[in-house]
């Protein structure tokens, strides 16, 4: 049984955002983290293996080199295993494109009857939330988005996933993926023992030669080239002009406030 | 899996929108999607399709033709009841693979974008997520620029005839707006945010004019690996944020006295017929719970009125909020970035000014 | 100093934890009850922190004593009191187990307390004798399989909710000065023990303290910690390691002071701008920024050395604890004064760090012991 948790290394988006001159983001001037929803689909699968202690968590991330930091801090938090797809030939993809990749580095891997794979809901630097259920269709799996609880039961896995109004409770076969938000859990911390043996926990890097075997990589299904969507402009969004202070004490700044939208008619 | 052939972007057209429907209500976002593809149809000269799935749906569908739809095609079956991923992503692949539709547009509700991810990986096309502003037509597009963005469009390189379908969205927590293509492979697809375009006046005589038709569906048990075993909708009734006229929303500010400053948020709400927001900060403290966030990650409102009490206007939070008529910002912090986009603005503090506006607003 | 990527690692987990767990409202909270937080103890416990420089064999996490103080310093720069809480079994508390106990001793209790289990406290002041172990008035009577013994212990960092505490004691009153003592183990249910009321203290307020009071306790022979009449010199080799913990927590403080000090500068608004733009203030900032980073340099570097077996242990942690500690007291000198009044006001930070400060140049030896510590290596 493996739990196979995908993660993204992400620019911390609360924090410092720099913007280039051309309208990108200046990836190098801002702090990185794991994403947040990402954290909660590891503990979700660190939660399942402490029921489930003969299971292997493993996590995978596409990124350059530098991801191995992140990686190494999901192993010390209690990951077995970590893989990093990395390599010129994938930069550039879009979900579609990203989901192809990660989806074959799953199958190199390898996936079995009781296998889940777990993703964050989604990253807060897109924000698509497409890559999870892409991940599925490339490997034909059921999927469960959204999900705020999960127990194991069985040969079967019983989500219960997010509505806007409510939920609803949905059982899955195996193997399944599914997607975590942050109703889900609460990620646990590192430990200073996990941090210690997370130096000498398996590490992999898949590169291109590694997975080109892969019947799901082609030059025209990853990377750039096998992306279907291209940035056509970006650009920072507007700021609307300031308006109006209104000062001096509560009263009367209140008072030249309601004037101020009687005249205008807004109320 | 069958090889769908789509790389021509002249074997396909019309404009669909898939309308979705939960236990016989239709979703808000049919309609806005239903009136906004009706100006991209439009501009293309094409026809606007309603996609309906369901088991026993087919009365909601003239309705769509009066937000736009010149024809509605419903897909039935038992199987479609509750929604499923596997179904309904069957039924709406096989639907476009037949009917071969340019654009595709899918309202970017916790379904939708457990669907539209789905159908787009298995149809190879590209998908927006969550847009918040749709062109076909390039001077609309450079129009649409010119009101947003500092860019010199006049300057910039256009080819006028692209008639490709350009999704914007915002990115990296709102701080970037990105515009995407599909200009390789169709259908193009977005998921669009609720409540972010504007529905049309209801049309009848459109509604009456409107075709509908029942289409077959190929689906059996098999096709389903997984099972809903409930529905469950939450009894607490989730603050309706979008469909208010004033929002209220509170933020950090409040932190030195919660309980009276969600009290005041909410006597000024009543006050003023709307109701209360929560800034990101507020909903991850567990002041509020998060049908009240207003953000990036939250709700995006465009109220009459928007009163922010207490928030500083963190870039995720103003791309929730920035298209409302008329924000009023109290906050102690006059350097708060709210203050660049507030329409009317007071320093000070809001446990002082909030019950000076109840008490004003009472006379 | 560049720490080695694995202590980058545990500088971020104690800073994450601390930050998010330690909120305003624990603290607010163990400032107006004055007692030990049992839930905080619980979640630092689950999370190994009892036990971050306690050997994996016994039930801990394997660290050396940088990771250790790291934690201490991280702990203290958002409360000074919890990374008291992580401190005692790190450092006094297990030290003198795993530094002369036997290999049942270090089973039965380092293991329970290097998980949080059970809380083991260090009684060697008394209210004779402190530093000068000479005026040691406890006293142990062989008689049979068993010591009785007889005295009190004072200024004991949390003994009201101790489950064991290492007692020092005159086994040998021939002998004259710190020679003749001997360590025990207690159990703190033993018939005969008591503790007194807790103090009302200046700061580190929630972390209680009291005296613990023996009559005629009866503590088995198996309890001997250590040889015979020769439980002083123990004693000075595990008051190293505390002494490092204890200068982390003073740079953990100052660093917490200099954060406040910085937020606050840039805010408050004076003559029309905000008070930072004044040399004043700044040239105070840019004064305790320096003396801190010199006093961390001082103490990581000593906790290597410490690990490695240097021979100047004893000398470099007096030093880290004696400059670390006087450090700490001026920039939080300085952290209130940039805060004005207020700085004098307990709804702002300053105001808590300040009174906490106080105490890093007293406890585990004060200022003074620590010169007579580092001039007595000059000297020798």
């Amino acid at each position: 049984m493996k739990f196979i948790v995908c993660v993204k290394q992400v620019p911390d988006t609360s924090g410092v955002v720099a913007v280039k001159a051309d309208g990108t983001m200046d990836r190098s001037r801002m702090a990185t983290i794991t994403n947040p929803d990402d954290l909660n689909a590891v503990e979700a699968a660190l939660a399942l293996k402490d029921q489930n202690p003969e299971a292997k968590v493993i996590v995978v991330s596409m990124g350059p080199a530098p991801a191995e930091g992140m990686l190494r801090e999901l192993l010390a938090m209690g990951c077995d295993e970590a893989v990093l797809v990395s390599g010129r030939e994938f930069g550039g993809s879009d979900t579609f494109a990203t989901s192809q990749i990660i989806a074959a580095a799953i199958a190199h891997i390898g996936l079995d009857e009781d296998d889940i794979i777990f993703c964050g809901r989604q990253a807060i630097d897109g924000d698509t939330a497409q890559v999870g259920p892409q991940i599925a269709e490339k490997l034909d799996l059921p999927q469960v988005t959204y999900a705020i609880d999960l127990k194991l039961e069985g040969d079967k896995l019983i989500v219960r996933r997010q509505l806007e109004d409510g939920y609803m409770t949905i059982e899955t076969s195996l193997p399944c993926l599914v997607t975590c938000i942050k109703e889900l859990n609460v990620p646990r911390y590192m430990t200073v023992k996990g941090i210690l043996e997370s130096f000498s926990k398996p590490y992999q890097v898949f590169d291109y030669n590694e997975l080109k075997d892969e019947p799901l990589i082609e030059l025209d299904t990853i990377g750039l080239k096998g992306s279907p969507t291209n940035v056509y402009k970006s650009f920072s969004p507007p700021l609307k002009g300031a308006g109006v202070i209104l000062d001096g004490s509560p009263a009367e700044s209140v008072e030249k406030l309601f004037a101020a939208l009687t005249e205008k008619h807004i109320i | 899996m069958v090889k769908f052939e789509n790389t021509n972007p002249a074997d396909f057209h019309g404009v669909w929108v898939f309308c979705e429907q939960r236990g016989g209500e239709v979703n808000p976002t049919a309609y806005e999607l239903l009136s906004e593809g009706r100006k991209l149809a439009d501009d293309l000269g094409v026809e606007l399709c309603g996609l309906l799935l369901g088991d026993n749906v087919k009365d909601l569908a003239p309705a769509f033709g009066g937000y736009g739809a010149d024809r509605v095609l419903v897909c039935e079956d038992p199987l479609l009841k509750e929604y499923t991923t596997d179904a309904y992503a069957k039924v709406l692949c096989d639907m476009v693979m037949e009917h071969k539709p340019e654009v595709v547009l899918i309202g970017a509700t916790n379904i939708g974008r457990d669907l539209g991810p789905r159908c787009a990986a298995r149809l190879h096309t590209g998908l927006t997520a969550d847009c918040t502003h749709l062109d076909v037509d390039v001077a609309k597009y450079k129009e649409f620029l010119k009101s947003t963005s500092t860019m010199d469009v006049e300057k910039m390189q256009w080819d006028m005839s692209d008639k490709g379908l350009k999704m914007t969205r915002p990115a990296f927590g709102g701080h970037l707006m990105a515009t995407i293509i599909c200009p390789r492979f169709r259908p193009q697809m977005s998921t669009v945010r609720p409540g972010v375009m504007q529905c049309a006046p209801f049309d009848q005589a459109k509604a009456d004019a409107c075709k509908v038709e029942l289409c077959p569906v190929t689906l059996s048990e098999s096709d389903l690996k997984t099972k809903v075993l409930e529905v469950v909708k939450e009894a607490k009734s989730a603050v309706d944020l979008i469909g208010a006229e004033v929002v209220v929303c509170v933020g950090f500010g409040i932190s030195k006295d919660v309980k009276t400053g969600i009290e005041l948020a909410q006597q000024l709400a009543d006050a003023l017929g709307g109701v209360v927001g929560a800034s990101r900060a507020v909903v991850d403290a567990g002041w509020l719970d998060a049908s009240h966030q207003v953000g990036q990650t939250g709700k995006t409102v465009r109220p009459k009125i928007y009163i922010a009490l207490g928030i500083s206007g963190a870039i995720q939070h103003k791309s929730g909020m920035q298209d409302s008529e008329c924000i009023i910002a109290v906050n102690q912090n006059g350097d708060a970035p709210i203050f660049e986009i507030a329409n009317y603005g007071i320093v000070g503090d809001l446990f002082k000014i909030v019950p000076e506006m109840i008490e004003q607003l009472k006379k | 100093m560049i720490l080695s990527q694995q202590h980058q690692m545990m500088q971020k987990l104690y800073r994450q934890f601390a930050e998010t767990e330690f909120t305003d409202e624990l603290l607010d909270r163990l400032e107006e009850t004055e007692e030990f937080d049992w839930d905080i103890h619980n979640k630092m416990a689950k999370y190994g922190f009892m036990g971050v420089k306690i050997p994996v064999k016994y039930g801990g996490q394997g660290a050396d004593s940088l990771a250790y103080a790291l934690m201490i310093e991280e702990f203290a720069r958002v409360s000074p009191v919890l990374s008291i809480y992580a401190n005692t079994s790190n450092s006094l508390g297990a030290g003198p187990l795993l530094y002369c106990g036997t290999e049942e001793q270090k089973q039965k209790y380092v293991t329970p307390v290097a998980k949080g289990e059970k809380i083991l406290v260090f009684a060697l002041t008394e209210p004779e004798a402190g530093s000068d172990a000479g005026g040691t008035l406890t006293t142990a009577v062989q008689d049979g399989d068993y010591y009785v013994l007889n005295g009190r212990k004072t200024f004991i960092s949390g003994a009201p909710f101790a489950d064991y505490a290492v007692i020092y004691a005159k086994t040998d009153p021939t002998q004259r000065g710190s020679r003749g003592i001997s360590m025990f183990i207690v159990d703190m249910k033993l018939p005969g023990v008591t503790c007194g009321k807790p103090e009302k203290k200046m700061g580190i307020v929630g972390y209680p303290t009291s005296d613990i009071i023996m009559e005629d306790v009866r503590v088995h022979k198996s309890e001997l910690l250590g040889p015979l009449h020769k439980g002083f010199s123990t004693a000075m080799k595990t008051l190293d390691g505390g002494r490092l913990g204890m200068a982390a927590q003073a740079v953990g403080m100052a660093q917490g002071c200099l954060d406040e000090s910085v937020k606050y500068a840039k805010e408050r608004k004076q003559f029309g701008q905000p008070i930072a733009k004044f040399q004043a203030i700044s040239f105070m900032l840019a004064d305790m920024a320096t003396e801190i980073e010199a006093a961390r340099q001082l103490v990581y570097s000593t906790a290597v050395r410490m690990d490695a077996g240097d021979p100047e242990t004893n000398k470099l942690c007096a030093m880290s604890k004696l400059y670390a500690a006087e450090m700490c007291n001026r920039v939080a000198y300085k952290a209130v004064q940039i805060h004005g009044g207020y700085g004098y006001i307990k709804d702002y930070k300053v105001e808590r760090f300040y009174r906490d400060a106080r105490i890093a140049s007293i406890y585990e030896g004060t200022s003074q012991v620590q010169q007579m510590v580092i001039s007595g290596n000059l000297l020798r």
